[in-house]
């Protein structure tokens, strides 16, 4: 009589456990945030999100001005990565030889293995002192009649956080739009020449037209990806809560607002609060990451 | 003429651009080695941290403690992620593996200071300790999406025919995984392990509330430990020169380190190919 | 294969420290910087002395101390800004509050114009109106008043203080409250404040950090932080008028000015002391630990420390400059220390 043999059965069971312990990590990570976040919930409900106030001797807590810090430096970090990093994906699929490519594709993993810590100390010694001393009085010369470049320039603050986010995305994006140039048909491309097209033209008829989609959702990963950073951006942006049109002023954002008090919260509803931010953070980063994922289906589903 | 000129502009913007990022890299990078390299001396290597204010001292601490972290958590991490992303590829159209598949996306968007947070939450506060454990875990978290992902990927690009020739063999499901599968997707998989390697060598956010630091050995895994991206935090921000000049020599190490892991995942791509 | 070697390796290492471990305890402790400098070459000292016991501290801020030591994760907290009652009511058992040393938080200033030359003068009302963010300009009226013998620049403060919570800023916040009216109404004080200007630095570290390496700037940190990194700090008219620089002896003015009416648990404010010598924005720093200690091993070792602490460890704060405790309260202190029980 043949043994029953459960060998097969046992590694099925054992593939799904791992995968649902894999799933309760997840799961565990919500709940937990939640339950923290519970007190500072109940206490501000949704004006959590407008108060303005981050007052721990008097118990008063709003995310306002890390919500402000964190948009403004991840938007102006996209300003200034976005065409440069499209520049370099089109650089690398329409025009670099193979030695070029090979050595630019090395620059931009490295650059995007550079541990965010390091950045923060580079930002510290180098850029700030730059920004300071040089880049900031440039700019308030030819542009100080705007708000944006007025106040004193310290070096520390959400012109540089953001100049330095902006080179930490900067491989995430162009090395998805490069994927996504290089995917694109080779008759479409050689037609726009054929056609009498110049070389510019040619990409944006047949290359960025058709990978526009893939493009934004490759913007929006960069997007979140800054939007989470918390180290460099923790030791560059001056960590003061508050909220100002100024570039040259100094903020805080949601990640480095917990950086910075995390470990020292004393009251309940402080440590709630701070909670409460990272669940802000959390959904922030979880609704970028669907929308993107859900455009990336989108344009493989219309191809 | 118009269209001449756009395209020449074009042409300038992207130099521009090319140029800039290189020039960036460059700068970066040589400051670096250069500040990192000219502030490293043996001590650094061999001794642990002076009182606070003294010339002198090193991470040695720090340095082995980022090692036995990470390789913990790989310890953790590995097996579990493996083992999901074999169930992703071999149950893929079930329900469950959808849902599972989902919630480690979600996973691999969270940043890392949240999973900083959620570890010391449930982790150091219960155990009412600090520990490498718990810097461990947190990274662990961190690396599973990753691992799991490439996993997956790496099965789905093996060819079904491989996997029916297997089975036509009589070889039982769990053995054709094992042995012909994975060993198929093997150097892809060990890339996934070794750039996640990389990552979390580097992380310090979640770290912060878990391993905490520490200025002399920790004893055991129960106990805070010192970590390099930590001290380097540690000392960057400090006001005395020469913690300022220990955070170079320590950025410098912990880049030739990551590097060191990328050129070794590197190599397995090519030999895949 | 490599995944075997790995895990043979990291095995070996595991087991190595395990049993490394045993020969030596390790105590675990967080809390404030402002006595870091001192704590932080105790524990050097004390690690000699004592081969089985190592003691390891970092140093995340006063409320980090006190976050931590309620929480159990740490095996005893330091604070400047003393627990309260609310806090204490917390705390799954009794805490100790057993003082250590006394240090000056100064102000410190980067004027490259008044390098090398004779220090700032400043008074309670610059001081309070500058962190208010009323007093912009160095060269402002009231500043020029004070110090008719120099010549300041017409250039802004750079306002620094900290980002964590932190005792030193309770000190200086409690400080503030006591001379301005305007700035006990509009922000009180607290180890964490709803600052009305100012840089964020992290730890006494990272506001010396800021005020180094920024023109025209101004913080406050424990004078310790000042000497070791050369910055300039200022003069402070204290309430008797009389202007007095943070040294050694005028924080012990302080101290006993105030430790007439010590209290039996330590927790008392010395900002603001009267008399000829005494500096004004002085505080005392505090160990707290549960007078029942849970481990019986951890206990005897965290006790015996407290005691040379507070003992021959005194001998190592004027170096540091902290004020040695005065010897009838070291004896007060070293009863408490008796009481802990493990």
């Amino acid at each position: 009589m043949r043994k029953k043999d459960y060998s097969d059965k046992v590694f099925e069971v054992i593939l799904k456990l791992s995968a649902a312990i894999s799933l309760s990590i997840v799961i565990l990570l919500v709940l937990v945030l939640i339950k923290h976040s519970f007190l500072s919930i109940k206490t501000f409900k949704l004006r959590f999100f407008i108060n303005t106030v981050w007052d721990p001797v008097f118990e008063k807590f709003g995310a306002l001005p890390f919500i402000y810090g964190t948009l403004l430096t991840s938007f102006l970090a996209l300003v200034i990565s976005v065409p440069i990093s499209i520049s370099i994906a089109l650089f690398l699929s329409e025009f670099a030889e193979r030695k070029l490519k090979e050595f630019l594709s090395v620059v931009i993993t490295l650059l995007a293995a550079i541990p965010s810590v390091i950045y923060g100390l580079w930002g510290i010694f180098v850029l700030a002192p730059i920004m300071r001393n040089y880049v900031g009085p440039i700019l308030q010369k030819f542009f100080g009649f705007l708000p944006f470049f007025q106040g004193n320039i310290y070096g520390l603050d959400y012109l540089s956080a953001s100049v330095v986010l902006s080179i930490m995305i900067t491989p995430t994006i162009s090395s998805i739009s490069k994927e996504l140039f290089d995917a694109v048909p080779k008759n479409l491309k050689e037609a726009a020449l054929a056609l009498g097209a110049t070389k510019y033209e040619m990409i944006k008829i047949s290359v960025l037209k058709t990978t526009k989609v893939g493009i934004i959702a490759a913007i929006l990963l960069g997007l979140g990806r800054a939007i989470g950073e918390t180290m460099a951006v923790t030791m560059i942006i001056g960590n003061i809560p508050n909220i100002s049109l100024s570039l040259f002023s100094s903020g805080a954002t949601l990640a480095s607002v917990i950086a910075n008090e995390f470990a020292e919260a004393t009251e309940d509803l402080y440590l709630s609060s701070l909670y409460y931010i990272g669940l802000v953070l959390f959904l922030v980063t979880l609704i970028l990451n669907i929308i993107s994922k859900f455009l990336i289906k989108h344009l493989s589903k219309t191809k | 003429m118009n269209r001449k000129l756009k395209d020449k502009i074009f042409r300038f913007i992207i130099y521009i651009s090319v140029c800039v990022v290189v020039f960036v890299f460059l700068f970066i990078t040589i400051y670096v080695v250069y500040k990192g390299f000219s502030s490293i001396n043996l001590d650094f290597f061999i001794r642990l941290p002076k009182p606070v204010g003294e010339k002198g001292g090193g991470m040695v601490n720090a340095i082995v403690g980022s090692f036995m972290i990470v390789c913990l958590a790989a310890l953790f991490s590995v097996p579990l992620s493996i083992l999901t992303g074999i169930y992703l590829s071999e149950y893929k159209n079930e329900k469950f593996a959808n849902v599972v598949r989902s919630a480690l996306e979600i996973l691999s968007g969270v940043p890392s200071i949240i999973i900083g947070i959620f570890v010391y939450g449930l982790v150091v506060v219960p155990m009412k300790r600090f520990s490498l454990l718990a810097g461990s875990i947190a990274l662990s978290i961190i690396m599973l999406p990753l691992i799991a992902k490439t996993t997956e990927e790496m099965l789905n690009m093996i060819p079904l025919s491989i996997k029916e020739a297997g089975l036509a063999l009589g070889l039982k499901k769990w053995k054709v995984v094992f042995y012909i599968l994975l060993n198929t997707a093997k150097p892809g998989v060990l890339t996934g392990i070794l750039l996640s390697l990389a990552r979390v060598f580097g992380e310090t956010a979640p770290l912060l509330f878990t391993s905490f630091g520490n200025r002399f050995w920790h004893r055991s895994i129960l106990e805070p430990a010192a970590a390099l991206p930590l001290q380097i935090f540690v000392y960057a921000i400090a006001p005395y020169d020469d913690w300022n000049r220990q955070a170079w020599a320590g950025a410098f190490v912990l880049i030739v380190l990551v590097c060191i892991l990328i050129f070794l995942s590197r190599r397995l791509i090519l030999k895949y190919k | 294969m490599k995944k075997m070697l790995i895990k043979i390796i990291t095995t070996c290492l595991f087991i190595s420290t395990t049993i490394f471990g045993q020969r030596v305890v390790l105590i675990n402790g967080a809390g404030a910087t402002f006595p870091y400098p001192l704590y932080s070459k105790w524990f050097y000292e004390y690690a000699k002395i004592d081969k089985t016991v190592n003691f390891n501290y970092q140093s995340i801020g006063s409320g980090g101390g006190i976050r931590q030591i309620l929480a159990q994760t740490v095996d005893f907290g330091a604070t400047d800004a003393f627990m309260t009652d609310n806090q204490l009511k917390q705390a799954p058992g009794k805490i100790l509050h057993i003082p250590m040393t006394a240090g000056a938080v100064v102000l410190i200033y980067n004027i490259p114009e008044l390098k090398g030359k004779k220090a700032l003068k400043l008074t309670p009302e610059i001081i309070s109106k500058i962190y208010l963010g009323k007093i912009k300009k160095w060269n402002d009226k009231l500043i020029q008043l004070e110090n008719p013998d120099v010549s300041l620049p017409d250039k802004n403060i750079v306002v620094a203080r900290r980002s964590d919570g932190s005792g030193t800023t309770f000190i200086f916040t409690e400080y503030l409250c006591e001379v301005s009216q305007e700035w006990e109404n509009k922000v009180g004080k607290g180890t964490s404040v709803n600052w009305p200007v100012g840089l964020g630095g992290k730890g006494n570290e990272g506001v010396a950090g800021i005020v180094k390496n920024t023109p025209y700037s101004i913080g406050y940190v424990e004078i310790s932080y000042a000497m070791q990194n050369n910055l300039d700090y200022a003069m402070v008219k204290n309430k008797d008028g009389y202007y007095v620089k943070p040294t050694i002896e005028s924080i012990t003015a302080a101290i006993e000015d105030k430790a007439k009416n010590m209290p039996d648990d330590y927790r008392i404010s010395i900002v603001n002391a009267g008399g000829k010598n005494s500096y004004p924005i002085t505080g005392l720093t505090w160990v707290l630990v549960y007078q029942k200690q849970q481990d019986k091993v951890r206990g005897e070792k965290l006790v015996q420390f407290l005691k040379w602490a507070v003992t021959d460890g005194q001998n190592y704060c004027k170096d540091l400059l902290y004020a040695p405790l005065p010897k009838n309260l070291r004896d007060k202190i070293l009863k408490t220390i008796e009481t802990i029980e493990y």
